[in-house]
């Protein structure tokens, strides 16, 4: 046991515990004033919903050595995950602090796909929409590529935060829900713009500030290896606002701050997977590209294509995510951490081939699973609000609250 | 001249609007009021203290046009705004004793369009 590990992890949980409000006022600032409450109180049920599943069943069915798809049920009510430290996820902290880190992971993973169906889902269906996606699909998922027995984990492939497990998996989601769900009404005539950008701007401070408790404390320790990823994560986010400034600037003639705070969200997404894995200079072009990729992304294929994922979960996330396990594979190096692999600019270009298999595979299981969820739950509760309450606004006619008063 | 004031739900704003240059309308202003009529407003909840009747969100448009137009801005307001519920709103239109300019000084129908 660490004392140095055990603070530094207990305080990146808390870190990452604070994503999900920043993720709320992030995509609350974006959504018409209509709206706002129902952002709100969709992150913070998540964290309510979740943080109680994962110390019944969730941890378990994720983290328990079970098979290779699935932990088993031997951690029921976190029976067995004590104080002493477990060796085979984290040696020098307490086994509960490592379980409530992960906690964080879960609860923030299902938050990123509000994105796609805001503005129109039914509150009673979002949450029964949760409940069965962090248990059919990011146990298992998580279970893959992290946990014991893990197929992923043992066919090698590189995860360094949470590129496939967080964020393709919630990136495709999304793209499934938005596509399932429909369009908001009227979009074609009045696409909404961001009622508070101001909000946009806060979320984006609180996500790169938790950011570092995500991708710094996935080094389990108090260590280099954690100094390494603070490191690349302030800089891929910082290439990638300053990318994302750039192209607007030249593409729109004048860059924005929702442009600005887009582009370091993507810059986080992107070096996720690889914060402890690269070096510095690789976080520069991690950062500096995956603006290009995330704009082509939201303002050429989204329209193109048609589909309204509302707040781009999906553009950010999962185009993201995709790019930054694939530059795991490209930048990836030994002499960053000795422990995952050398890349194919190190001369070994199967680790791209196992990273490109792990992101496909992400995207065909949580794609299909999240179809099969979205349909079950129409069929039995109906997903959608009627036109009506999407008219009027969720906030009044979901929650029975309003976010501003006009008069006093 | 006349002046026509309408209260509209919101969300057909930019309906009527669309129908408004149809009709080669294109001079409004717009403002965000709350009201209701026989539309009651939807009750909030607030740590269990119930408030009732509260008012709802409308759009209300002012419009300034000469004889010719008048008939041709209701119809275009009505095709934008009317679903046939209770709560579209309603089309208020009364004289309009004078109108100029600011930037010219011009005043009367010439001022208008």
């Amino acid at each position: 046991m660490n004392t140095g590990d055990t603070a530094w992890v207990l305080m990146s949980s808390a870190l990452v515990l604070l994503m999900t409000p920043g993720l709320a006022f992030f995509y609350g600032g974006m959504v018409r004033k209509k709206n706002i409450l129902s952002i709100l109180i969709q992150c913070f049920i998540i964290m309510c919903l979740v943080s109680v599943q994962w110390v019944i069943y969730g941890y378990s069915l994720s983290f328990h050595p079970g098979s290779g798809f699935w932990g088993g049920f031997g951690w029921l009510g976190l029976n067995g995950v004590g104080l002493e430290p477990y060796a085979d996820y984290a040696a020098t902290i307490p086994h509960q602090a490592f379980m409530i880190f992960q906690a964080m992971f879960a609860v923030i993973t299902p938050a990123l796909i509000i994105g796609a169906f805001a503005e129109r889902m039914k509150f009673s269906a979002f949450l029964t929409i949760i409940l069965l996606w962090v248990t059919f699909v990011y146990a298992p998922v998580c279970h893959w590529v992290w946990g014991i027995g893990g197929w992923l984990r043992n066919l090698g492939a590189l995860d360094f935060a949470g590129g496939t497990v967080v964020h393709i998996n919630a990136g495709i989601a999304a793209l499934v829900m938005a596509i399932m769900i429909g369009k908001r009404k009227n979009l074609d005539k009045n696409i909404p713009a961001p009622h508070n950008m101001p909000f946009v701007a806060l979320g984006t401070g609180l996500l790169w500030f938790g950011w570092f408790g995500f991708n710094a404390g996935s080094a389990l320790a108090a260590n280099g290896l954690a100094a390494n990823a603070f490191v690349v994560t302030n800089t891929a986010a910082a290439a990638a606002g300053l990318s994302w400034a750039i192209i607007e600037w030249v593409r729109n003639g004048k860059p924005t701050i929702f442009g600005v705070c887009s582009g370091a969200v993507a810059g986080l997404v992107a070096i996720t997977p690889a914060a402890g894995f690269v070096s510095v200079v690789p976080a520069v072009i991690i950062g500096l590209l995956v603006s290009v990729f995330c704009f082509i992304a939201v303002t050429v294929i989204k329209p193109k294509l048609g589909y309204d994922d509302s707040l781009d979960a999906f553009g950010v996330h999962c185009v993201g995510g995709i790019w930054g396990a694939l530059a795991t594979g490209l930048f990836a190096s030994k002499a960053v951490n000795p422990a995952g692999a050398d890349g194919l600019f190190y001369g070994n270009p199967h680790q791209l081939l196992v990273q490109f298999y792990a992101v496909a595979v992400t995207l065909v299981y949580s794609g299909i699973l999240t179809l099969v969820i979205y349909k079950v739950v129409d069929v039995i509760i109906g997903v959608r609000v009627n036109k009506k309450e999407e008219a009027i606004g969720l906030d009044l006619t979901q929650h029975c609250e309003k976010a501003y008063t006009v008069l006093e | 001249m006349k002046l026509i004031i309408a209260i509209i739900q919101p969300d057909k704003l930019e309906e009527v609007k669309e129908e408004l240059y149809k009709a080669e309308v294109n001079l409004i202003t717009v403002s965000e009021v709350l009201g209701h009529g026989r539309q009651k407003g939807i009750a909030e909840v607030y740590r269990g203290a119930k408030e009732t009747g509260n008012l709802l969100r409308k759009i209300r448009l002012e419009i300034a046009v000469n004889e010719d137009f008048v008939e041709s801005t209701i119809k275009a307001i009505i095709k934008g705004a009317k679903t046939g519920e209770t709560g579209d709103g309603k089309i208020f239109i009364m004289d309009l004793n004078e109108c100029v300019r600011v930037r010219t000084e011009e005043r009367g129908p010439v001022a208008i369009g």
